[in-house]
């Protein structure tokens, strides 16, 4: 018999992201201080990581396929590395930057 | 069942399918780096005015936000569970559902539209209609001009995505995929899937900053 249900990894994985929403919503809310951004980008790698892993089926992907798809995050981590390690490091950012303040 | 078309270039349907998938990998490989350069900008301008991206980001509307990922999560099941039905050989059930994540995905586009439609009303589209008596108001501003520009970006890609799925789940409901040949089916639920990542990673920069304080 051909299969009309989703196949319950698909399910189970479609839950979980509607769970990890509502968790990072609920987190957002809490008072975590500074933990309040790392909180939700953790949950939101988890999401991306379930969504390529089953939806996008790198789970059963070839060597070359996994190669390709990472290579594209392997660019973006090295432009948000020494992008940020230039920005994060200043110790002292130029006085311009701060459009908040009047200067 | 369709006969399954096979590129002259290709020796059989096999090597044809890991070309397109491939091939799709690599589209979208550019891509990532395409909304990871707005992201690190949203980054570096976060960073260096944290008190005002948390007061702009409190301005979005968090329940539509929600929703709408809701809307889009829900979108990528209905496409993964398309694309493995086409594949065993359940054309018609694949194409009902491509159909139903249209829906979706038209969806998440009415939701958007209602809320621009808000922050229309609320003054906070720059180029626009922009006005804030915020002492943050450069940084509101900022904040504002990545969140139209990400979220105009995004929605471009979800319009061009509706549109494939809909001639893509066509075709399916057609029995135009099959067994042996659903490389297209495939490869446009790469697409969906890669525009909920991107939305996923909007979803957390733009609606979630600031709620606590």
């Amino acid at each position: 018999m051909k299969r009309r249900l989703p196949a319950p990894e698909l399910l189970l994985c479609w839950l979980a992201l509607l769970a990890l929403l509502g968790l990072t919503v609920l987190g957002a809310y809490q008072p975590l201080g500074a933990l309040n951004t790392p909180l939700a980008l953790a949950i939101a790698v988890t999401k991306a990581l379930l969504v390529a892993a089953v939806f996008m089926e790198l789970r059963r992907g070839s060597a070359l396929t996994i190669a390709f798809a990472g290579a594209g995050f392997f660019w973006l981590g090295i432009l948000l590395w020494l992008a940020l390690a230039d920005f994060v490091t200043r110790p002292n950012v130029p006085k311009m930057w701060l459009i908040n303040q009047p200067h | 069942m369709s006969d399954a078309p096979l590129g002259f270039q290709y020796t059989d349907l096999r090597q044809q399918h890991d070309t397109v998938q491939l091939g799709m990998w690599t589209f979208l490989a550019t891509e990532v780096l395409f909304f990871g350069g707005l992201i690190l900008a949203y980054c570096v301008y976060r960073g260096a005015n944290p008190s005002g991206f948390a007061e702009a980001a409190r301005h979005t509307r968090i329940v539509i936000g929600t929703t709408n990922t809701a809307v889009l999560l829900t979108s990528s099941f209905l496409v993964a569970w398309a694309v493995e039905a086409a594949r065993a050989g359940e054309g018609k059930v694949a194409g009902i559902l491509l159909w139903i994540a249209v829906l979706f995905g038209l969806a998440f586009l009415a939701l958007k539209g209602i809320e621009y439609r808000l922050e229309y009303d609320e003054q906070l589209l720059p180029g626009v209609a922009f006005a804030t008596s915020s002492p943050n108001a450069k940084a509101v501003y900022l904040f504002f001009s990545f969140y139209v520009v990400a979220t105009g970006l995004h929605a471009v890609h979800v319009a061009v995505g509706i549109a494939v799925l809909a001639v893509i789940g066509r075709q399916a409901y057609r029995r135009h995929y099959s067994e042996r040949y659903h490389g297209p089916i495939t490869v446009a639920g790469l697409y969906w899937h890669f525009v909920d990542v991107v939305w996923i990673f909007l979803f957390a920069l733009i609606y979630l900053p600031g709620r606590a304080s």
